[in-house]
């Protein structure tokens, strides 16, 4: 539980950490910390400098504007899972951000770090990828946006440069969406994770999103099922999922779950999201 | 030793809050890795990381030269000065040095130590050095190792085997030299049913809030050596570290500040406060250490795995006839100060709350390459409970009669109280029927059973589950604990009419601050505040033995109260001088002292207090000054008992387990502080549930951790419980006083088989007639799965 030295510096605007970023040679940028200090404590990571992101301000917050959200990158999971205007408009990342670890982990945790370093089991990915949301980056170079179903690439492998920062993620809210997750009673990380968007009508799905979390390297979508979805009512969905681990080219093991278990608790979980997001329509 | 009727004046009783509280939960309290002292340097240790081999080489020469490392010691250097550390316990044991000499036996034991100016520096140094290995079989399954597969670990132990098939019960002489099993050959040749079952009580994590810490510090000048440590028994530890120092005890001071949880895992006396001592010693300056939670998985003493082969003898009627109970004890890699005798306590309560007949145990304890065990809030209690209750949850089923009732005919009756069990301990008092009736109708039993047909009838997977529990608590007579079986108390009325008071007990969390006080305020009918309790620093307290076994009201609070009856009786002496009074119609009364019908000329508390301290004139045969001390030892164990009643669900799609209802009637004599006591009940209930749901510690084949972080160790939280429903009934002890029996660790009694009885009844229309913990939801699915496929997960 004792990190290697490091140096420690505090951002006071994004170029500035950027700056910091590019200084620093293999520097990493902390905000709540919940992914990266615990690496840090077991000396898995041992970066040289930390750079405070937590208080630049205007990096986090939850806004709407012109139809889209936006969700500032030090946006804290509790901050999102409280916020009215997400339970209202776009319930589905709200109740994701409310079942992250703990309520420590969630005052803490921040939306940014939990996407940047993309735990193979972390929750919101999976909502970014159902969400089809845009995932703002910006660096040296200027300012980016990534497609999430683009940005999580494979495992703790994500679209992000060396130096570069996400900022905000951006998206259309959803509310015929939801998400269903089993618990690992230790950790409270995902064994699995379903996030589902629907577009409804007449009670018939017209079109699917899912994504999926802690059953392969990293978060997916499940291109099979949001087919099998199209055209169903909420009869319909059991029948088209019950084969959805079918989309997940290599299933986890671990200790938490076999890969029997795992495959099986993919269908499950997914069905649930799909119900819980078509009760919304 | 007082045995007369208890008197309950206006403190005991109540419900008083946690003095402690305020200043823990706000952050003020001092825990050893808050203190520093001038000079101070900081240890780290150098760990094996893997289960077992043959130390080729160690290359501390980089770690050396590292800015601010002062000195680095291998296991042969700290075996110069420092013995293999002794056990408290009288079973044969192999030599256990602190730091390992040539071989290392488990993840996690110490090979190297360093001293640094700086803590983060002293643990660059311990990742600095080199530590190559000849690897050794990992030896992880005890079964296999009671065969000598796939090795042996210590030479002079074959097979693995630390105690081997030690027998105890009926017809066994209690030197052992007789073993007579007429009695239970019969009761199963009699029986018309029998239950047979393999059991696994598995091994657990303690996970103190507080980890481990020590700071040594030997001052050259005096020759003298302070330690605070986060221990569970300050005495204990002074006695220890004056012999492995080659010191006398009266150069020795023992010191537990605030600490953080204990649960039984820090009774023992570590390797890692010996070598702080020694190498304090040697060095010349304080040193400190303070076990990280990484350590604290493999380093820290782990608790319970023992596996039971259960054999129940009865008849159609649900009589027990007779039990048999082989228990196979995974110790891990050493025996520490009590690892041999923890299994035993699961021999000793065999009997559970049942007038058996005829019962058989046998014991083996078996090393494997993993970290050892030793004391865990129960030790040893909540294994026999665990595996007894099952049983008779199994005959119940097999009979198809209520478990409730299957119970109820075995009960031991009120009026065969003392009753000498088949295990040879006596329990004190008991009602177990009334505290089953009491559980049944709290739970509202038969509604509940309503409440789980309906449910199934609408396709849900619930279960009910009972269990009673009988604990022995209060340890103990002299003869049960080789460091003595009393506790000391020292009264001492001050000059103002305060109250300081010290007693052995060492709290860490026991709330003994606030109960000793209701006692001491109500003894001298002074107000609570003005009663101050002190404990935990040899330097303070002269004596004591520790807090553990459940033993801290009814030994160390009778010391207390034993002393308090001393002081107050000289206290008296001077006030009928100074009233010019008889003794004998002297009256303490809210913070006065007066005589009996003379209301007009008592005077206050303090004044009699002050007047003992300036006697003039003194009085004639009294010396000045009011304080006393007393040593109590009691003259048995008490046996606490009680009935835990849960209901679960269970999800048929994702087999994950949900504790719906958990009722808790327990009996633990005459309480003292009822929300102290519901507040230690609670935290049982926390960690009995947690073992049947949430925490299980994982060996892979070569003998590393799986769950050594929080990240796999599930702890359980307070959203995994439903509201518990407590009550109790009360049979008071004779053995004290007060008639209190104890309370710390009942609640890991009676909540696991409840819980298991529970699932196994939520699962019996899967054919499933047995699950062991923990219950993995991946587990339960695939009982509910494959059922008519035998049932077994």
């Amino acid at each position: 539980m004792i990190p290697v030295a490091f140096d420690y510096q505090r951002a006071t605007s994004i170029d500035d950490a950027i700056a910091k970023l590019a200084a620093s040679n293999g520097g990493k940028a902390i905000a709540g910390g919940h992914s990266l200090v615990p690496l840090m404590k077991l000396r898995l990571s041992e970066p040289g400098t930390l750079i405070d992101i937590s208080k630049i301000p205007g990096l986090s917050g939850i806004r709407e504007s012109g139809g889209r959200i936006e969700i500032g990158a030090t946006t804290t999971h509790s901050d999102i899972a409280s916020s009215t205007l997400l339970r209202d408009k776009c319930p589905m990342i709200a109740e994701a951000a409310a079942e992250i670890g703990d309520p420590q982990v969630r005052n803490r945790g921040t939306i940014g770090g939990s996407i940047a370093h993309a735990d193979p089991a972390a929750d919101f990915p999976a909502v970014m990828l159902a969400l089809d949301a845009d995932i703002v980056i910006k660096g040296k170079g200027g300012q980016r946006s990534v497609k999430a179903s683009a940005f999580f690439r494979g495992f703790y492998d994500v679209d992000l440069a060396p130096g570069e920062l996400i900022t905000a993620v951006q998206f259309d809210p959803i509310k015929t969406a939801a998400y269903a997750k089993l618990h690992q009673r230790a950790s409270h990380y995902a064994i699995v994770g379903a996030a589902a968007a629907l577009t409804v009508k007449g009670g018939a799905i017209e079109s699917a999103r899912i994504g999926l979390t802690g059953a392969t390297t990293h978060a997916i979508r499940l291109p099979g099922v949001e087919k099998a979805l199209a055209g169903k009512k909420a009869d319909g969905i059991a029948a088209a999922v019950h084969n959805a681990a079918a989309d997940v080219p290599e299933v986890n093991v671990d200790l938490h779950a076999s890969e029997d278990y795992r495959k099986a608790m993919i269908a499950v979980f997914v069905r649930r999201a799909v119900e819980k997001a078509i009760a919304r329509s | 030793m007082t045995t007369s009727a208890p008197v309950l004046p206006k403190l005991i009783g109540e419900r008083v809050k946690r003095r402690e509280d305020p200043r823990l939960i706000r952050g003020l309290g001092t825990y050893v890795d808050d203190l520093k002292v001038t000079g101070m340097r900081h240890l780290a240790f150098k760990r094996s990381d893997i289960a077992h081999g043959t130390i080729r080489s160690i290359d501390t020469s980089a770690a050396a030269k590292m800015d601010g490392v002062e000195a680095v010691f291998t296991g042969a250097d700290i075996a110069k000065v420092l013995a293999p550390m002794p056990i408290g316990t009288p079973f044969p044991s192999p030599a256990h040095y602190a730091v390992a000499v040539d071989v290392v036996r488990y993840a996690g034991e110490p090979v190297a130590v360093v001293v640094a100016s700086d803590r983060y520096v002293a643990r660059d140094a311990a990742d600095a050095i080199v530590v190559t290995y000849d690897p050794l079989p990992a030896v992880v399954d005890p079964e296999a190792a009671m065969t000598g597969k796939p090795t042996v670990i210590h030479k002079d132990f074959p097979n693995n085997l630390a105690v081997a098939l030690v027998p105890s019960g009926t017809g066994v002489a209690p030197d052992f030299s007789k073993v007579d099993n007429t009695a239970v050959d019969k009761a199963f040749a009699d029986a018309e049913v029998v239950i047979s079952q393999r059991m696994v009580n598995h091994r657990l994590v303690p996970n103190a809030m507080e980890p481990r810490g020590v700071l040594a510090h030997w001052e050259p000048g005096k020759d003298t050596m302070t330690i605070w440590s986060s221990t569970q028994n300050p005495h204990i530890l002074k006695t220890m570290i004056a012999a492995m120092n080659g010191i006398g005890q009266h150069q020795v001071r023992a010191i537990a500040p605030e600490v953080g949880g204990g649960f039984g895992a820090k009774i023992n006396i570590y390797g890692e406060e010996y070598v702080c001592s020694v190498v304090s010693k040697k060095l010349g300056l304080p040193i400190k250490w303070v076990e990280d939670r990484t350590e604290a998985f493999v380093a820290t003493t782990h608790g319970r795995d023992i596996i039971a082969y259960v054999d129940v003898a009865a008849r159609k009627d649900g009589k027990v006839l007779g039990l048999k109970m082989k228990l196979i004890a995974d110790i891990g890699a050493y025996n520490m100060l009590l690892t041999a005798a923890i299994p035993t306590l699961t021999m000793l309560m065999a009997n559970a709350t049942y007038d058996i007949p005829a019962i058989r145990t046998t014991l083996t304890e078996v090393f494997t390459n993993k970290t050892p065990t030793d004391a865990y809030r129960g030790a040893g209690r909540p294994e026999a409970t665990y595996f007894v209750e099952r049983a008779m949850d199994m005959l119940a089923h097999e009979l198809k009669m209520d478990p409730a009732e299957v119970r109820r005919k075995n009960f031991i009756k009120p009026n065969q109280f003392p009753y000498q069990t088949q295990m040879g301990a006596v329990y004190d008092s008991g009602n177990y029927d009334k505290a089953l009736t009491a559980a049944l109708k709290a739970a509202n039993w038969d509604g509940l059973k309503a409440e789980r047909d309906k449910a199934r009838k609408e396709g849900r997977i619930v279960g009910l589950g009972l269990s009673m529990y009988v604990e022995v608590c209060g340890l103990g007579p002299s003869s049960s604990l080789p460091t003595g079986g009393w506790e000391h108390g020292q009264v001492t009325v001050e000059r103002d009419g305060r109250i300081t008071a010290t007693t052995g007990a060492s709290p860490h969390g026991q709330g003994n601050e606030t109960t000793f006080a209701q006692m001491l305020a109500d003894q001298f009918s002074i107000p609570f505040e003005h009663v101050t309790i002190l404990h935990g620093d040899t330097g303070v307290v002269k004596q004591g033995i520790g807090t553990f076994g459940s033993r801290s009201q009814a030994v160390a609070g009778t010391a207390l109260h034993l002393a308090g009856t001393k002081v107050k009786k000289k206290m008296a002496q001077f006030a009928a001088a100074l009233l010019e009074a008889s003794e004998d119609d002297i009256v303490f009364e809210n913070g006065m002292v007066g005589v009996k019908g003379a209301p007009a000329k008592a005077k206050p508390f303090a004044a009699i207090a002050g007047y003992a301290y300036v006697p003039v004139p003194l009085p004639q045969g009294l010396e000045p000054g009011l304080s006393d001390e007393a040593f109590f030892e009691p003259a048995n164990n008490t046996y606490p008992f009680g009935c835990h009643i849960s209901m679960i669900e269970i999800d048929r799609e994702t087999g994950e387990p949900k504790l719906l209802k958990l009722v808790a009637v327990d009996d633990a004599g005459n309480l003292i502080n009822p929300l102290i006591v519901e507040g230690q009940i609670h935290g049982g209930l926390a960690q009995g549930i947690g073992q049947a749901m949430i925490e299980e510690a994982v060996y892979s084949d070569d003998g590393q951790l799986l769950t050594g972080s929080f990240m796999d160790y599930g702890m359980p939280r307070a959203t995994d419980f439903p509201r518990f429903e407590l009550s109790a009934t009360v049979t008071p002890t004779p053995v004290n006083p007060f008639g209190a029996k104890g309370v710390g660790e009942a609640g890991t009694l009676g909540s696991t088989p409840c819980i298991v009885n529970a699932a196994v009844d939520a699962l019996s229309g899967f054919g499933v007639k047995h699950v062991d913990m923990m219950l993995r939801p991946e587990k339960l699915w695939h009982l509910i799965k494959n059922a008519g496929q035998g049932g077994r997960a």
